[in-house]
């Protein structure tokens, strides 16, 4: 799961989890199950397939829900479901599970299992378990620009011949390939299962007992799973399979499975079963990979490996942090002109709409509300957080594309070990970047549940792209200093801050982890794949488009209405007294008190639905007594602020209050929806608030201490 | 068998065969999917300034592993260097 349109925001609540079984109707359209390991190009696959815009994005375990499409061939309709990547079928993981249930239970008409050309041997065993249950498979051997470089190459005809089903081989990312696989798949979905089938003979003294379990298996009437593919399950006791078996026998006689089971488990086996299917697995997994796989090894050692910095002791960390660096310096640089016009542009059409509106028999109320309101703080938000949002955003895809994420994840993780919490949630926080929503649905890439919620409690502390925009306009206003090397100074404020929220979730983490979520970091596992090239143009592209049409429609769903509520708020009111000024008068004390004022604390307050309109919010309030004040410069900006009584102070207070309060509503609603529980969603709420208020209160009596001094 | 390591015992670059997982580890299902098998390859490329996690190649992918789980294999070297190893197998 990553960052588009469709993953980031409210439309994350619409998201449909549920879907094993198919509504399709099945006589007119084939089902395509798209199976693989993780990080194998299965979502890219996906994507060419149905020119859905799935994220993609180069770390495991991107994919964490299903996701369904469809595309015609030859007049003929496919939907294709795409499954979690998984190492293996043995369920022992919710991803597995979801998989194996799906091509046991849905029955697809063809598995496409997308394999890794680079990696063929791994991702055979996975091949040669799903040939265990099906036959009607595709194997896509994937990446194979990625073999070339490396100097492998794959013989696809020999690969048919030992598996006995379709071969093809594709580069997903140019397309290569693709009508080849549109090909097989419609060749396979026509063709009719093969009966039981030995793909793997294992050792004899397993073989007796599989024989065995198959004889007694005779008698159930499970038609459509393979025999020797069920007795293997139930004489490894896999119960997640046989609970769910339970369900296809007639109700008078609900112990059959269970009878067959016991007779099976009767039979003593010899050493360990898992170990021993999975060794003989390997082994043939092997023999095929090096069949079919001819390597120059000699041109791979030449090859330089940028891992050796990027994971080396010394450089690691700066490295990242580097690279963080100039993502931020080119947001802040590039955003600048666009904003300027933008800002221009909306001031220009304000002063013609006021014009437009004269013409407009309608009230002068109804017009302030309209160009005061709600237009003023559209424009706002557009002007203001658009342009470096549609900067960040896909500077930072182009990382996450590149593979720099898994690294992340490597050098980070000792530290969150001593936290108590998962070498992943590194990866949560990354997605928490563009979107805290997004960053709690990636938490499902975590299967340890204490963890889990961790990742989910914390992600919040990731300034995400709502928030963005207001740190870097309170640092070029109050902390950069001008001149050329303001927008350096700017990045490296930024970068400090960001590892300062870093630094804040490892605490918190930790806190956590030794009260209402104690224990100890569990045991992860983390595939660093290589690096990428990054498909630039398309990146740039899409993500430019995502992020503008996710920011404009946040900026009509939310920006416009509250526009209007606080124009309301601002401009009605009682003895004289605006709702606004009554609001924020009662807020006063504590926003003085944590070195802000009544109005930001309100702003934030009415900002709940969205971080985006918190400044917009507090400049509304400010300008609303009838001074019409342009903002078309960073000045004018400031001077507005100056004038209500800012210092630096309050902007660093105001800072520190952005990136520790509560998550956006859209947030919080994927929390609840995510834990199923109030009560984290309630915390998660609670922690970062009370973490704000208590820092912005010591860092301003600190500062009015010192002052005094 | 005296030349059996623990996996996170070997220095960087040092490569071995896996001997076997430890019964005890949770994790030895998600190990063996992920290719960490009896008899498997493993040679070790990175190590997290702290000492862990470390990256290992195993069947030409790239795992990384904290200590505590890669403690459980125990792996064969593939030549005798114990003459030439560190006491705490640092890389020299």
């Amino acid at each position: 799961m990553g960052l588009t349109v469709n993953s980031t925001g409210t439309a994350l609540l619409k998201e449909d989890l549920s879907l094993t079984y198919l509504e399709e109707d099945s006589s007119k359209t084939a089902v395509v199950a798209l199976a693989g390991n993780p990080n194998t190009g299965k979502s890219t696959v996906f994507n060419n397939l149905t020119g859905l815009k799935q994220h993609t994005g180069n770390w495991p375990g991107k994919t964490v829900a299903i996701s369904k499409g469809q595309y015609t061939f030859n007049d003929e309709n496919y939907v294709i479901v795409d499954l979690p990547g998984t190492y293996s079928l043995f369920a022992d993981s919710p991803e597995e599970e979801i998989a194996r249930d799906f091509i046991c239970f849905s029955r697809p008409d063809v598995t496409v299992v997308v394999v890794d050309a680079t990696c063929l041997e791994r991702n055979l065993h996975l091949v040669l378990q799903i040939l265990e249950i099906t036959t009607k498979v595709v194997v896509c051997v994937n990446l194979i620009d990625e073999a070339k470089q490396k100097n492998i190459i794959i013989d696809t005809k020999k690969l048919a011949e030992f598996l006995q089903v379709e071969v093809v081989s594709t580069n997903a990312r140019s397309g290569e390939g693709l009508k080849k696989l549109q090909e097989a798949i419609s060749n396979v979905a026509l063709r009719k299962e093969k009966p039981d089938t030995c793909i793997i003979r294992y050792e004899e003294s397993l073989e007796t007992h599989i024989t065995k379990a198959i004889e007694i298996l005779e008698n159930t009437k499970i038609e459509f799973l393979k025999k020797r593919w069920l007795a293997l399950r139930i004489l490894d006791r896999d119960q997640s399979l046989t609970k769910k078996l339970e369900n296809y026998f007639p109700t008078d006689q609900p112990n059959q499975l269970e009878i067959f089971s016991e007779q099976l488990f009767n039979q003593p086996l010899v050493g360990d079963f898992r170990e021993s299917i999975v060794l003989s697995l390997y082994k043939q997994a092997e023999i095929i990979a090096n069949t079919v796989t001819s390597k120059n090894s000699q041109a791979n050692k030449l090859r330089f490996n940028f891992d050796r910095i990027a994971l080396s002791k010394f450089w690691g960390i700066p490295l990242m942090l580097l690279c963080l660096g100039i993502v931020f310096w080119l947001t802040l640089v590039g955003a600048n002109y666009p904003s300027q016009l933008l800002s221009q542009l909306f001031s220009q059409l304000e002063e013609y709409l006021f014009l437009g509106f004269n013409y407009l028999p309608v009230p002068q109320l109804v017009k302030e509300l309209f160009i005061l309101g709600i237009y003023r703080t559209l424009a706002w938000v557009v002007a203001v957080m658009l342009p470096p949002m549609a900067i960040f955003f896909p500077l930072f895809t182009l990382l996450e594309d590149w593979g720099l994420l898994p690294r992340i994840a490597f050098n980070l993780d000792h530290l969150f070990q001593k936290s108590g919490a998962h070498g992943k949630q590194s990866l949560t926080m990354c997605m928490g970047f563009g979107c805290n929503a997004a960053g709690v649905i990636a938490a499902r890439i975590i299967d340890s549940p204490r963890e889990r919620l961790l990742a989910i409690l914390t992600n919040n502390f990731v300034p995400c792209n709502g928030r963005f925009p207001t740190l870097i306009t309170m640092i070029l206003l109050f902390f950069s200093g001008s001149g050329i090397l303001a927008s350096f100074s700017a990045s490296i404020i930024m970068l400090l801050l960001i590892v300062g929220a870093v630094f804040v979730t490892l605490i918190v983490s930790k806190y956590l982890s030794k009260t209402v979520l104690k224990g100890i970091a569990s045991s992860f596992t983390l595939e660093l794949p290589p690096y990428r090239k990054p498909q630039i143009g398309k990146i740039l592209i899409r993500s430019l488009l995502d992020r503008t049409l996710f920011v404009l429609s946040r900026a009509i769903i939310v920006a416009a209405p509250a526009g209007a509520l606080i124009w309301f708020l601002a401009n009605f009111g009682v003895n004289g007294q605006s709702y606004l000024e009554i609001f924020a008068t009662f807020l006063s004390p504590l926003g003085k008190l944590m070195g802000l004022d009544g109005v930001i604390l309100a702003a934030f307050l009415l900002g709940l639905p969205a971080n985006e309109i918190v400044l917009p919010i507090i400049f509304m309030a400010y300008t609303s007594h009838g001074s019409l004040i342009e903002f078309e410069s960073l000045t004018a900006t400031k001077s507005i602020l100056l004038n209500n009584g800012w210092t630096s102070l309050t902007a660093f207070c105001l800072m520190v209050f952005s990136l520790n309060h509560f998550p956006c509503g859209t947030t919080l609603l994927t929390i609840k929806k995510e834990t199923g529980s109030w009560y984290w969603t309630f915390l998660s709420f609670l922690i970062p608030t009370i973490i704000g208020i208590a820092s912005c209160i010591f860092v301003s009596q600190v500062a009015r201490i010192l002052s005094f001094l | 068998m005296s030349n059996l390591f623990s996996l996170n015992e070997l220095a960087t670059n040092e490569s071995g065969e896996i001997a076997y997982i430890h019964k005890d580890s949770i994790m030895r299902h998600r190990l063996w999917d992920l290719g960490f098998t009896k008899g498997a390859k493993v040679r070790i490329l990175y190590t997290n300034p702290s000492g862990s996690p470390r990256a290992y190649l195993i069947r030409e992918s790239v795992i990384a592993l904290r200590n505590e789980d890669a403690s459980s294999i125990k792996i064969e070297l593939e030549q005798n260097r114990e003459g030439v190893r560190n006491e705490d197998g640092v890389n020299s």
